[in-house]
């Protein structure tokens, strides 16, 4: 079994809301799954079927394996987007509690807590309210909660939101040092940035359907349209211009430069390859730059809803 | 169920560690207790203060009818005349009775005065009537002719024995008593419904907007916090309701012997022998009535429909506090929700009042098997005797609708806790049910 998590056509409906029609993804094992969408699209209601929360009205969601059961609470960590702790109970306290609440023997739960509070250098908060601490330090104690009990899938829904960029990134790295200890992880986040730079899969979700998923990989190169960044030192620009102009299809590239006097973005008809396009510039004028455009998550997340409105 | 356990362990102790919580369950019965000695006090102090009434007989006839007692002393003025003795009284007495010379008895029923520097308590005015009157009926007695002694001797005092069918005896003071507990345990579940429903739905609230609530949902099944968040408050009352009950109880028994001691050493030193022997049997026995008709009421039937009325009474009340805590996102919009809550509360309450009248009526019948009344309005009833059918009915009836109310909130509840930011209408609430 390759999946950590099979979600197999799961419908939910609200009423005559439909909030996820026919919904399937797969979470490989030891991999970052990034699930977008829009606002209202449909993702919390997925990761409330996936930890249990609610119910499907259709469909099957699978935890390695086996059909999800209540005793799969324990192997689940959830880091909600809406998220807080008991603001009058002690960091100590409260964390024992909710380990316990895992399924966590209070002894186990004693050591686990003291690595990670040594870990992120806050033993000393141990006896201190929620409410004595800022918010980013009560984000530090929910991270610690979530992952505390060493679950096989963790679900982290917007991870950053109300850290500095310092704790932003140590969390980051600490996502990163859990899914290389094995811990699958699916993150759900609207910071396209961090998804290009930590997921390996993602799935897009909009108006409760599943529009695209795959390796991110993969669908950067699905979504490639052999376009190419050009930049070009010439003593006629104007004529330079033309003369690419009849041959491709030419935008001029956001993208400001000192180096040279164009800066193009050319796409190729089909059948065309770079290989065609440096040999038509090389005659005519000097490169100083030449790149194939990859489209980055964010352009592929607008194209895709756009075009699926 | 271990889970439930650990939530219901953590509600209780979050309630109870609580400083309100604290303040509240030592300084009430601190505080009932005090009031009831200032009150104690407050009389003793009435009692010590003695009254002098000076009289002046004009007619003669009323020298032997004042006798002292422990707050009213009589002395008489007649010699100095009414003038000097007006002046005297001003300066130094209570009050001057001024009984004029007439020979008519009839005539001097109307014609004597009380002059005081404050307007006289009506006690003391009673008790200066009841004498006069004595006197005055003795000497017309006397002018008939009649032996007194022989009228005394046809004196009768009637005591009628009541007592029902099966043989348990009642009385006057027996009903008081019966209404005193009636109403007294009534009011408690009543003022523990809402101090405790309130209570689930704050710590509702408090869940929802410390949006800790998903944190915990994704770990165990909303039921399951409702319930534990519901039993874990229940047992902070009933925790609170038995150290009320202890420090009440010993103070009020430490309070009551120190007085009742001080009161019987210092009255005994003032009175003769045979008068001490005297009150102590007559107060000794107004006691022994009122232990034998405490033994009288059906306690152990009050005690376990105690427990069983404020259990179900309180799960269905805390239940409905549960779903409107989890449908609204602050305490102010409770408001809009609470008036139907409290409004059987309220009406049992009024109900009690008439049932405390007639007990066995229909209305105290009727409402002492609706569900949503009946934990007050029974057990302000039991006390007086409820047949057992009745009891039966509405104690299932009660299960009944606590089970219903409690399905009914946990699925108001489960969607509730997860919606933020808008205050739903009714019509929406009925929505959830059929998510």
């Amino acid at each position: 079994m390759n999946n950590v998590l099979t979600v197999e056509n799961v419908c939910k409906n609200y009423g005559s809301f439909t909030a996820l029609n026919n919904v399937s993804i797969s979470v490989p094992k030891g991999s970052i799954f990034g699930l977008l969408g829009p606002n209202g699209a449909g993702k919390t209601s997925l990761i409330r079927i996936i930890n249990q929360i609610t119910l499907p009205d259709s469909g099957t969601v699978y935890l390695d394996g086996e059909i999800l059961q209540p005793h799969h609470i324990q192997h689940i960590g959830y880091l909600p987007e809406e998220r807080g702790l008991y603001k009058s109970m002690k960091v100590g306290e409260q964390a024992l509690y909710l380990a316990q609440l895992k399924g966590m023997s209070k002894e186990e739960a004693k050591k686990r807590l003291k690595y990670w509070f040594e870990k992120f250098e806050i033993t000393h908060w141990w006896d201190k309210k929620i409410q004595e601490l800022s918010k980013g330090m009560a984000q530090k104690v929910q991270f610690i909660v979530t992952v505390m009990h060493s679950p096989k899938l963790l679900i982290f829904d917007e991870p950053f939101s109300g850290f500095d960029p310092i704790n932003a990134n140590l969390i980051k790295d600490e996502i990163l040092n859990l899914r290389n200890e094995g811990a699958s992880i699916i993150f759900s986040t609207h910071r396209m940035e961090s998804v290009e730079e930590m997921c390996d899969y993602i799935a897009l979700i909009n108006k409760s359907n599943k529009i695209l998923d795959g390796k991110l990989k993969d669908i950067k190169q699905q979504f490639k349209t052999n376009q190419f960044e050009v930049g070009l030192l010439s003593v006629n620009k104007v004529l330079l211009l033309n003369q690419i102009n009849e041959k491709f299809t030419v935008e001029n590239s956001q993208a400001i430069s000192f180096n040279d006097d164009l800066r193009l973005l050319i796409s190729l008809k089909n059948g065309e390859t770079s290989k065609d396009l440096i040999e038509f510039l090389n005659n005519k004028a000097q490169i100083t730059h030449f790149t194939e455009v990859i489209p980055s998550v964010n352009d592929i997340f607008l194209k895709s809803v756009a075009s699926n409105s | 169920m271990d889970k439930l356990k650990l939530i219901i362990r953590r509600e209780f102790f979050a309630k109870v560690k609580n400083k309100s919580f604290i303040v509240m369950t030592i300084l009430s019965p601190l505080m009932v207790v005090g009031l009831f000695s200032l009150i104690i006090f407050l009389n003793e102090k009435n009692a010590e203060e003695i009254r002098t009434i000076a009289f002046v007989d004009e007619s003669q006839k009323f020298s032997d009818a004042f006798d002292d007692s422990d707050a009213v002393k009589y002395i008489d003025l007649t010699s100095l005349g009414i003038d000097e003795a007006r002046k005297k009284t001003k300066e130094f007495y209570y009050g001057l009775l001024l009984i004029p010379k007439s020979d008519s008895l009839n005539e001097l029923s109307n014609g004597i005065t009380f002059f005081s520097n404050d307007t006289p308590s009506l006690t003391v005015l009673s008790s200066i009537e009841s004498k006069l009157e004595k006197k005055i009926r003795n000497l017309k007695i006397a002018e008939l002719q009649i032996d007194v002694d022989k009228i005394k001797s046809i004196e009768t005092k009637v005591t009628i024995a009541a007592e029902n069918f099966s043989g348990e005896k009642s009385s006057k003071i027996g009903s008081l008593l019966r209404m005193a507990a009636g109403g007294g345990f009534g009011y408690l579940i009543f003022m523990f419904i809402i101090i405790y429903g309130t209570s689930v739905m704050r710590s509702v609230i408090e869940e929802k907007t410390s949006r800790i609530i998903e944190v915990i949902i994704s770990s165990v099944k909303p039921f399951q916090l409702m319930m534990g968040k519901i039993i874990g408050n229940a047992m902070a009352g009933i925790l609170q309701f038995i150290i009320w009950m202890v420090i009440g109880g010993i103070l009020l028994f430490a309070i009551t012997t120190y007085f009742g001691v001080g009161d019987v050493s210092s009255s005994s030193a003032q009175m003769a022998p045979e008068m001490v022997q005297q009150m102590q049997q007559s107060s000794n026995s107004d006691l022994q009535l009122v232990l034998q008709e405490i033994k009288n009421l059906p306690i152990l039937t009050m005690f376990f429909s105690f427990i069983i009325y404020f259990l179900g009474g309180y799960l269905i009340y805390s239940s409905i506090y549960a779903a409107i805590g989890a449908a609204v996102d602050s305490e102010t919009d409770t408001q809009q929700f609470m008036m139907p809550v409290l409004m059987p509360l309220v009406i049992a309450i009024y109900v009690g009042f008439s049932v405390i009248e007639n007990p066995h009526g229909p209305i105290a019948v009727a409402f002492s098997l609706f569900p949503l009344t009946s934990p007050i309005v029974m057990l302000m009833r039991i006390p007086f005797g409820v047949p057992w059918w009745q009891l039966i009915t509405s104690i299932i009836l009660l299960i009944i609708t606590f089970i219903g109310m409690v399905w009914f909130a946990a699925k108001i509840y489960r969607v509730g806790i997860l919606m933020y930011g808008k205050k739903p209408s009714y019509k929406e609430i009925y929505k959830w049910l059929k998510y």
